[in-house]
């Protein structure tokens, strides 16, 4: 969404910098796309009326029942009064390819809002349903269900009856102009001017009149142009962008995907804990209680083997703590809660099998679920980046301004790093949305792979440490 | 040779001291969170003090902190550390000051009693106790970035039990070769990795420690 009008404003700067006529150049542009946003509103109107085609062709329909033509033969009287019935029909049929059409014309004026007028337009539209099998009647339920859709075919009814004029003006201003020039022309030769309605050209200095208000129409438009180009790029947005209410639904349907996205990830992490435990722990207790109960047994007649039991039972048992170990750790990690974000990272890069360095600016701790989603996705970060990145050295930065919590992992790796092809970078995306946080990659071929995450948290004094 | 203890756990308390008990030692405190054992190592100035890094109130990193605040009250105590797990940036932080007397082991070593008693005495004779789980922690760092790789395999095996802080003699009896046969391994491994060599093992085990933690 930012990217078109930074694009934009890059563009008119480059074109101020090109010299004093510049703006000539600019303005043609800026005329020659409201010209665009035209000939897209009409397009828009057109499917308006296709939509309201049914209404017209019952309402037809039906006044011919009432009283239809009384000449011609009988067969011909029937067929006039079922045509408009059967055009209902085709008309209802499409009613969805109508609105779809809408809808895409209606994205395509968002995106060229964003890069033409430098006015970015936000998606108002519902996401997807979650099922990914989803039908083609789910599809169209989703779609057509989604209130967005009736604010475009609004926008595109505002548009045709008053906003196309803001877009229209100043190409329909260096036309006029043009056409006065060419009248002042014409003159010469004696001949009738293109513009009948041309009443300035009958002054005392025809010509001189013609001239002069051609090259003034031509200026303004041109000097105008950007800035209605603009305006009607604000008048867009009233319409086009997300209403409060589907603000709200949007973030809804945001924070309900990822609190069901946290509750699966919640439930498959006990899951694993159990199975962890149950196959781990759990067996070598058992283990050793028998090994115990056989030492018991033999204690009297057999100590040499009693020795080697009971030295089987102290191996099961250190074998348990060292899972347990593990289990902890991956569970929460004892220097993320003794010591918080920053020191576990550092304890985390020299467990890395890569040079690390690493810097912080944390002058307190982020709240703990915040701490431990970070510290987790690090972790996760740092270990792709020694799997696959065949890097050398990686650098990790951690900061908290404007309350937001920043981390870049960079590397010196080959890149190519995709996050619609990884599990992992999508699951640690996974892991900060449920915070609000977002994650970006940049990974070019031949690396460097840089790797952001910002999730949005304020922190508490560093005295205070949780208990 | 008499001892402090800090645990808070009731049955590893008592459990810690039968065990030093059993082997001749003297148990001469046994507290349960960070203010007593400050308190009990300036009333008895014991030969060591063994320390679990989880104490309340806060049951984080109290016990390692109690552990530098009593080395900084009893200037050279020394400090055996015994945790659930073990970290190196903890290690890093026990070992800086180079005084020795220290030792950070995982509360799993307990269990083999004679070796526990052996880091016991080594680390109250001023000597360096290291848990082989840090150094394999750092050794594989080392491994991964190749720096070891000039190195034998029997050069890493003495390296490993020099880093934790063993003797040559007893290297030399975990090999089973002759304490000869292991001052000559050292001297290899101090040439190739360009380290300054040293009879004392304190200060050889902090050179190796620091040589790997780069």
């Amino acid at each position: 969404m930012e990217g078109g009008p930074h694009t934009g404003d890059e563009r008119n700067a480059q074109r101020l910098r090109r010299g004093r006529w510049a703006w000539i150049g600019a303005g043609a542009d800026a005329a020659a796309r409201g010209v665009a946003f035209c000939a897209l509103m009409l397009a828009g109107f057109c499917l308006v009326l296709a939509l309201l085609l049914p209404l017209f062709l019952a309402g037809l329909g039906i006044s011919l029942l009432v009283n239809g033509p009384d000449h011609g033969g009988e067969g011909q009287a029937v067929a006039i009064r079922v045509a408009p019935f059967a055009g209902l029909a085709v008309s209802l049929l499409l009613i969805p390819a109508i609105a779809l059409g809408m809808r895409q014309l209606a994205i395509l004026t968002r995106r060229l809002c964003g890069q033409w007028c430098a006015v970015s337009i936000a998606d108002p539209y519902r996401p997807a349903p979650r099922d990914t099998q989803l039908g083609l009647t789910g599809r169209l339920r989703w779609r057509l269900g989604d209130p967005a859709g009736r604010r475009d075919a609004l926008w595109f009814t505002v548009n045709a009856s008053g906003g196309w004029v803001l877009a229209a003006a100043p190409g329909g201003l260096i036309i006029y102009g043009l056409l006065c020039l060419l009248d002042a022309g014409r003159l010469d030769a004696g001949r009738w001017p293109l513009q009948q309605g041309s009443l300035l050209a009958l002054g005392n200095h025809p010509r001189l009149m013609l001239f002069a208000v051609g090259l003034a129409c031509i200026a303004f438009g041109l000097w105008a142009a950007p800035w209605l180009l603009r305006g009607y790029g604000m008048l867009a947005r009233t319409m086009l962008a997300p209403s409060g209410q589907a603000e709200l639904a949007l973030r809804v349907a945001h924070l309900a995907q990822t609190r069901s996205d946290t509750i699966d990830a919640g439930a498959a992490e006990l899951r694993r804990i159990e199975r962890d435990l149950h196959d781990g722990a759990q067996a070598r207790l058992v283990a050793m209680g028998m090994t115990l109960d056989a030492a018991g047994q033999l204690l009297d007649d057999d100590p040499a083997a009693v020795r080697a039991l009971l030295a089987e039972a102290r191996e099961s048992s250190v074998k348990a703590l060292a899972e347990l170990r593990d289990l902890v750790r991956g569970i929460h990690p004892p220097v993320l809660a003794d010591r918080g974000l920053a020191e576990a990272v550092r304890a985390l890069a020299l467990d890395t099998p890569l040079r690390v360095h690493f810097t912080s600016e944390l002058r307190g701790r982020p709240p703990a679920p915040v701490e431990s989603a970070a510290y987790f996705a690090l972790s996760e970060l740092l270990a792709n980046v020694s799997k696959h990145a065949h890097a050398a050295q990686a650098w990790v930065d951690l900061r908290h301004h404007g309350e937001m919590l920043r981390i870049g992992v960079t590397d010196d790796g080959s890149g190519g790093a995709d996050p619609a092809r990884g599990t992992g970078l999508r699951g640690i995306e996974r892991r900060v949305a449920a915070f609000d946080g977002v994650l970006a990659v940049s990974s070019p071929p031949g690396g460097p792979t840089v790797v952001n995450l910002e999730i949005p948290c304020a922190l508490s004094s560093p005295k205070t440490t949780s208990c | 040779m008499r001892v402090v203890i800090a645990e808070d756990h009731f049955l590893l308390r008592d459990g810690l001291t039968r065990l030093l008990q059993a082997h001749g030692l003297q148990v001469a405190a046994a507290v349960d969170n960070g203010d007593d054992l400050l308190a009990a190592v300036t009333a008895h100035t014991p030969d060591v003090a063994i320390v679990d890094v989880r104490l309340p109130p806060t049951f984080t990193d109290e016990g390692l902190r109690g552990a530098l605040a009593a080395r900084a009250t009893v200037p050279g105590l020394p400090v055996l550390v015994l945790s659930q797990y073990v970290e190196q940036i903890y290690a890093r932080e026990l070992l800086t000051g180079g005084t020795g007397g220290i030792g950070y082991l995982l509360k799993d070593r307990v269990l083999d009693g004679a070796q526990f008693i052996d880091a016991v005495r080594r680390v109250a004779g001023g000597g360096t106790a290291m848990d082989p789980e840090v150094i394999a922690q750092l050794l594989d760092r080392s491994a991964a970035d190749g720096t070891l790789g000039s190195l034998s395999r029997r050069e890493r095996e003495v390296l490993e039990m020099m880093a934790e802080g063993r003797s040559n003699t007893a290297i030399a009896q975990r090999l089973f070769i002759t304490e000869r046969a292991v001052a000559k391994h050292t001297t290899s491994i101090f040439l190739k990795l360009n380290l300054q060599p040293s009879d004392d093992d304190n200060r050889r085990v902090l050179a190796v420690l620091a040589y790997l933690g780069r």
